[in-house]
């Protein structure tokens, strides 16, 4: 079963991170990628760029439109996710509390449908 | 006659034979589906052919026959593998055990709120109606459905497995599960709103799964939480008057306190305080408040309770499950023991911290205390704060009445 675990976190305060806390939280993440690699957990995953960057799209009445930023606007940000193979919830959990971010904001398990 | 047989074993053991209905088909609906099934068949074949030697097994493998043919029907599910069916044709009692605790931890999963918890163990585990569940937490009864057609389908569409906690995850899961039956003793004791105070239906419910906890996972957590609620529970006839009006703790008779269920707890409580559960030497939290009920057991009036016993009891308590709620108690206990005017400046302490603003019981206990110490004017405020909070109609007339005779 495939979930996909999305990293929250307050993006101000992981930009306003000493350069040795983001260093730290770097390599924290490149081992935990590394570990879940060999467990066989690992499907994909990517931090985002910051939600500055985003644009929303909607098509109405076969008009596009484009909005400046994030569809919704929360305390915390999507900042990355990875794709994960675990046996059931409790395993992606495990997982998921593994995440570097856990420690900082919050991550979001969701199973992904089979089509 | 051979219907009330039926009608017997429906009410002793339906439960079980959901509990491993639900491991062989995957799925709460439609093992619901083949209990009922299997049920209806037995009403049809035993009259007949007379009552198997073991019914339990014959309802298992009728109920999973159907619901593997129900399945086929509908064509939308996966088939089983073949490991699983082998499994059932010899049901036994530890098997049985272990999906019963499948069952209960399933239903208290972690990832299901607190609300779809605690209404999924009383529908499945304990065989309660929607519509009872409903009336018991005055809710309408569509919300407690929806709760949990929602809790089912976040079991079966995020993958929740059906299984008995890792012995490395089983004391946060034993936590939940406590969790959830403590809270609906809690609802039970004192409803949070509505005519009564006591309701008999959660408290019965309530002990009978502290009961099958204690059964199946006699870890020392559900010893206290057992003694816990046989205690407290002891005290029922004597905490409200036939007229349904609340009598307080130190004006009961406490000739009326169940001696059985006492002596039950106290037993139970020895057990929780001798027990080393896995890598907890100190007693629990349930434990601890068992041993204050127990005090309170003990004593022959409230002027002859141990009040320093108790208070160095929610010390304790408050160093390992720190709440303000009970640094509440604690301040009442130390009123009784040092007098009202120490209990007030820890009570008034509490308020400042703003947790209990809301707290009805917190304002009547400042009410009693400056009641005691002739503060008639805050008393009379505080009465009223109390008032305009609680929800239940004997506490209402309760308070009512203490404002009458200020």
């Amino acid at each position: 079963m495939k979930y996909l675990c999305l990293i929250y976190a307050a993006e101000k305060a992981m930009q306003s991170m000493s350069k040795d806390e983001g260093e730290a939280m770097y390599k924290d993440y490149y081992a935990f990628t590394e570990d879940i690699r060999k467990s066989g957990h690992y499907l994909g995953g990517n931090p985002l760029q910051p939600v500055h960057t985003a644009t929303t799209v909607r098509v109405r009445n076969s008009q596009m439109s484009t909005t400046d930023g994030p569809f919704a606007e929360t305390t915390e940000q999507l900042g990355g996710y990875y794709l994960i193979e675990a046996a059931d919830l409790n395993g992606a959990i495990q997982v998921a509390a593994k995440i570097p971010g856990a420690k900082y904001g919050s991550i979001e398990v969701r199973p992904v449908a089979s089509m | 006659m051979i219907p009330a047989v039926i009608d017997g074993i429906y009410r002793a053991e339906s439960r079980r034979v959901l509990a491993t209905l639900i491991r062989l088909l995957g799925d709460f609906d439609l093992a619901e589906e083949a209990l009922h099934d299997a049920f209806r068949a037995a009403l049809e074949v035993w009259p007949r052919d007379g009552v198997p030697a073991n019914p339990m097994a014959w309802l298992v493998s009728t109920g999973r026959f159907k619901g593997i043919d129900a399945m086929r029907r509908r064509k939308r599910l996966q088939p089983l593998d073949a490991a699983q069916h082998m499994e059932t044709d010899q049901p036994d009692d530890h098997l049985f055990h272990d999906d019963q605790l499948r069952l209960i931890f399933t239903c208290c999963h972690p990832a299901l709120s607190r609300d779809a918890q605690v209404a999924l163990t009383l529908r499945e585990v304990c065989g309660l109606t929607t519509e009872a569940i409903a009336h018991s937490f005055l809710t309408p009864a569509p919300t407690i459905a929806q709760r949990i057609v929602r809790a089912k389908a976040k079991i079966r569409d995020a993958h929740i497995p059906y299984e008995i906690p890792s012995l490395a995850e089983l004391p946060a899961r034993l936590d939940t599960v406590l969790r959830v039956v403590y809270l609906v003793f809690n609802e039970g004791y004192s409803a949070s709103s509505g005519d009564t105070q006591v309701r008999a239906d959660l408290l019965g419910e309530a002990i009978r799964l502290g009961r099958l906890l204690l059964e199946l996972c006699p870890e020392p957590e559900s010893l206290g939480l057992m003694a816990l609620m046989q205690i407290t529970d002891s005290r029922r006839a004597a905490r409200v008057t036939a007229e349904g009006e609340i009598v307080l703790l130190e004006d009961q008779d406490r000739s009326l306190w169940n001696r059985t269920q006492i002596e039950e707890g106290q037993a139970l409580l020895e057990r929780a305080l001798s027990a080393r559960g896995s890598g907890e030497p100190a007693p629990g939290p349930y434990a601890i408040q068992a041993a204050i009920a127990a005090v309170h057991a003990e004593a022959r009036s409230a002027a002859a309770t141990d009040w320093s016993q108790i208070v160095a009891l929610y010390d304790l308590l408050a160093r390992i499950d720190p709440s303000p709620v009970i640094a509440l108690n604690r301040a009442v206990a130390v009123a009784m023991r040092d007098g009202a005017a120490a209990g007030l400046s820890l009570i008034d302490a509490i308020l400042i911290q703003g947790d209990l603003d809301e707290y009805h019981l917190a304002h009547a206990a400042r009410a009693d205390l400056c009641r005691r110490l002739g503060r008639i004017e805050e008393s009379r405020a505080a009465y009223q704060r109390a008032l305009a909070l609680t929800r239940q109609e004997p506490e209402r007339r309760f308070l009512a009445r203490r404002l009458r005779e200020l």
